[in-house]
């Protein structure tokens, strides 16, 4: 008898350890490097498919898109990630640009600021410096301090290219992160700034913009206006790594949706 | 009698120095209950045994932590041999006046260089070699550190005295083995020093590790986690303030960061107690 | 035997010999690391441009690589420090030095060697969340992270090494100068500030130059507290940016023209800091002469 449930055991835990070995057939690492932005979304996905892949190492640089873009392109890392599409002359180079998901740009103001809605010509007034005080806009007697973000973001090559104010925003800061932005201007009852809708906190508000409530299902009809993609970026000629291709595929062959919802982006597949 | 115009000047001058010494003792006193206030209610057990999690919205600091203990380990490691190695060669076989200058000179330069330079350079010398890691952190950290160890080491060898020296070469020992039997054994507390020194000053940076250590959040063990990229717990308060926004989180870290900056500035006079010895060197 | 013997303490001496020498070869490996690394981006911008350029805007379409918003910001915000921290810290080492009680002393002794010893990513917490709010209310200013909070947080960040070495110096002023300057009627205080502190000027001139050393090379405290815009410093309230907050602020990121010409910028942050070195062991040299 004990002869007997011993070798089911030891049966059972072959079955069990053949299981394993199955579903943990990758290895490897799968490095991305690029946007602040796409911190939380891609983050979210990161973890969930290590979890799934035990002895997968998944890593994250956040340097911004366009530091992402140039790592993928020298090889520095298996998948870039950029806030922004690709410029031609970067798909020229060879690389190619997979839409993960669609993210609006919201723009912050801090929550005691009486503006609740403006139109995209007033923000590029804004930005441009044309409009310098909050009254001409129907708030507070006071400057508008303008928050940015530093050259070689995909949140301000996103925003200044929706608002056409490229290399014409006159800056008070230019901080190099989408945390940052937030913070900066929930401490400063003049400011306003932009930032991936998806890492919005209670800190600040987010003002209408068109008379529209940026959300996901404004970004997904299209009727929020300022968003832009999150694009997972790779190259042409060059195949990815087995294990860097799953993940490639978890993300956006549709499976991990819901994993990209709930990190508050739009998925496109 | 002294005249109205020297008491002016002498309330004057007490005054100055009242409001001066006053406006130091409380930014002291003030930055420590601050920090320590906004911090100490953020640690939570859950804080200091998880690393972060992005699907469970969670952020721990177990990462960071060992990060930090693994790169002053590696640091100490390699640094004690070269600086203890230097301060020997200095004060007991360098005969050449200008030599000793020099490498003294060096030493000075060495302290003074910023620690954004050091940063720049460990990511050309090392990270470009290593990859941006804990090694090539901790190789960075290693050159900065160089000469706290050496002048502290240095400050001590000059205190044991000649005729111990001289009485072991009289027994007819070679040099070698009088450093090894009679001088390390006596410069224990400058090396000791220098550690806690070291210590304080690894904790504390940031800049440096930026671009060579990395800031990754993986729980590793020692060997693999030096071959890592790693934030350690400076480089994390930085991050989770300045990018993320996190300021419950940076608080905390701040607060560990500050009760640590004590503990070694305890331990610093303690050890300079026991040994009895008036520590000058920064 | 003799011969064998020899020939190991030789070897013993050359191997310390090395390990000496390592210090000098760090600062010579870093020298031409800098020069190698930050003399292209030079050449190709062009020395003049490069340094006296106002403009800088690195990722523009026509890119500009000016730096000189950045070294006078780096000038007038070390400047500002030692203005307030000079003062408040020859005053403090004076009083701990000469006429503190003895318990008085050790007490605020360890409070300026636990200040020494904030990690400056706490000085920069600490400003971003009391300063900045503070100075904006306070001037009335739409924004406060400005150079003014950088100048606040950099002069607090030095006091530690100003008063630690004035004190070093001040005490090292013979006791017979102060001797005599009292038995010829001078107070106390006629006799520290015009006896013991000229006596020991180059002691705190070295402290002075150390300081100024600190605050030009700061750069996380500063970075968090400066709103690193690339303006020109014309105004205390201006979004800065520092020589060391320049490298910072874009390195992880750049590439090409741009990364090399932040190590120009390194290379001349490098040689305002070797100038600096150079000054304090003048000074130094001077103190153990007299």
């Amino acid at each position: 008898m004990k002869k007997v449930v011993s070798i089911a055991l030891i049966a059972a835990l072959a079955l069990s350890l053949a299981a394993c070995s199955q579903s943990d057939s990758l290895a490897g690492s799968v490095a991305t490097d690029g946007s602040t932005s796409m911190e939380k979304v891609i983050g979210a996905l990161g973890e969930s498919f290590m979890e799934q892949n035990d002895g997968v190492n998944f890593t994250y640089n956040p340097t911004g898109s366009s530091a992402g873009i140039s790592a993928v392109l020298e090889g520095r890392c298996d998948i870039g990630l950029s806030s922004r599409a690709l410029k031609a002359e970067e798909e020229s180079q060879g690389l190619v640009g997979t839409v993960l998901a669609y993210d609006g740009i919201a723009m912050i103001v801090n929550p005691e600021n009486t503006v609740e809605d403006m139109t995209l010509e007033q923000i590029a007034a804004v930005y441009t410096g044309e409009i310098t005080n909050w009254s001409e806009l129907g708030g507070a007697d006071s400057e508008i301090v303008l928050i940015g973000r530093e050259a070689g973001s995909g949140t301000r090559g996103g925003f200044e290219e929706i608002t056409g104010t490229e290399d014409q925003c006159q800056y008070r800061q230019e901080l190099t992160s989408t945390g940052d932005v937030i913070t900066a201007v929930a401490q400063n009852p003049n400011a306003i700034g932009y930032a991936s809708l998806a890492s919005v906190k209670d800190t600040v508000k987010a003002v209408k913009v068109e008379g529209v409530t940026p959300s996901e299902e404004t970004v997904k009809d299209g009727s929020y206006l300022i968003q832009r993609p999150f694009v997972l970026v790779t190259k042409a000629d060059t195949a990815l790594s087995e294990t860097a291709q799953a993940f490639f595929d978890y993300a956006t062959k549709g499976e991990a949706n819901e994993i990209i919802a709930s990190a508050g982006v739009v998925p496109a597949n | 009698m002294i005249s109205t115009k020297r008491r002016i000047y002498h309330h004057l001058v007490r005054f100055g120095m009242y409001l001066a010494t006053g406006l130091t003792a409380g930014l002291t006193l003030f930055l420590v209950l601050y920090v320590l206030f906004k911090g100490i209610p953020n640690i939570t057990w859950e804080l200091l045994s998880t690393k972060p999690s992005y699907l469970a919205d969670r952020i721990g600091i177990l990462p960071d932590i060992l990060n930090t203990i693994y790169i002053i380990i590696a640091t100490l490691a390699i640094v004690l041999p070269l600086g203890v190695g230097a301060a020997i060669y200095l004060t007991e076989y360098a005969s050449n006046k200008k030599v000793v200058s020099i490498i003294e000179y060096a030493a000075e330069t060495l302290s003074g260089i910023p620690s954004i330079i050091y940063g720049l350079v460990g990511m050309l010398m090392f990270a470009n070699n290593f990859g941006t890691s804990l090694l090539s952190g901790a190789l960075t950290l290693v050159i900065m550190n160089l000469p706290t160890i050496m002048r502290n080491t240095q400050e001590s060898l000059k205190t044991v005295p000649q005729s111990y020296r001289e009485g072991a070469f009289g027994l007819g020992a070679g040099k070698w083995r009088v450093i090894r039997t009679v001088v390390l054994p006596n410069c224990l507390d400058g090396v000791i020093t220098g550690c806690i020194l070291s210590v304080g000053r690894i904790l504390g940076e940031s800049a440096a590790l930026l671009f060579t250590a990395g800031f990754a959040h993986n729980i590793n063990g020692f060997f693999e986690g030096l071959g890592g990229s790693g934030a350690t717990l400076t480089v994390a308060l930085y991050v989770y303030a300045k990018e993320q926004g996190e300021f419950g989180v940076a608080f905390a870290i701040a607060a560990i960061l500050m009760v640590l900056a004590l503990a070694i500035n305890m331990s610093a006079s303690l050890v300079t107690k026991y040994f009895g010895r008036k520590n000058n060197i920064v | 035997m003799k011969t064998k013997n020899n020939l190991f303490e030789n070897f013993v001496h050359g191997v310390f010999l090395i390990l000496g020498l390592i210090t000098v070869g760090c600062v010579l490996l870093i020298s031409i690391y800098l020069i190698v690394s930050g003399i292209p981006a030079i050449r190709e911008i062009g020395l003049i441009e490069f340094l006296f350029g106002t403009e800088w805007a690195s990722t523009a379409a026509e890119p500009k690589y000016g730096i000189l918003p950045f070294i006078l910001t780096s000038v007038y915000g070390t400047g500002g420090a030692i203005l307030i921290g000079v003062p408040v810290g020859f005053l403090t080492a004076v009083y701990l030095a000469k006429i503190a009680p003895k318990r008085v002393k050790q007490v605020i002794e360890q409070a300026v060697s636990l200040l020494a010893g904030i990690p400056s990513v706490v000085y920069g917490l600490v400003g971003m969340m009391v300063l900045v709010p503070g100075v904006r209310k306070l001037f009335n200013i739409p924004d406060g992270a400005s150079l003014l909070s950088a100048i606040i947080v950099l002069a607090v960040m030095i006091l530690p090494s100003i008063i630690k070495m004035s004190i070093t110096a001040l005490e090292a002023v013979p006791k017979e100068y102060e001797d005599a300057s009292l038995a010829l009627g001078a107070t106390p205080e006629e006799t520290y500030f015009r006896v013991s502190v000229p006596a020991a000027k180059s002691g705190i001139a070295a402290a002075v130059v150390m300081g100024v050393g600190r605050a030009i090379g700061e750069a996380m405290a500063v970075m968090m507290v400066a709103g690193n815009a690339p303006n020109m410093p014309d105004s205390l309230f201006q979004s800065v940016r520092f020589l060391t907050t320049a490298v910072a602020s874009e390195m992880s990121y750049s590439s090409g023209l741009q990364k090399q010409a932040l190590f120009s910028i390194a290379l001349v942050l490098f040689l305002f800091i070797m100038l600096i070195n150079a000054a304090l062991n003048f000074f130094l040299k001077g103190e153990k002469k007299s």
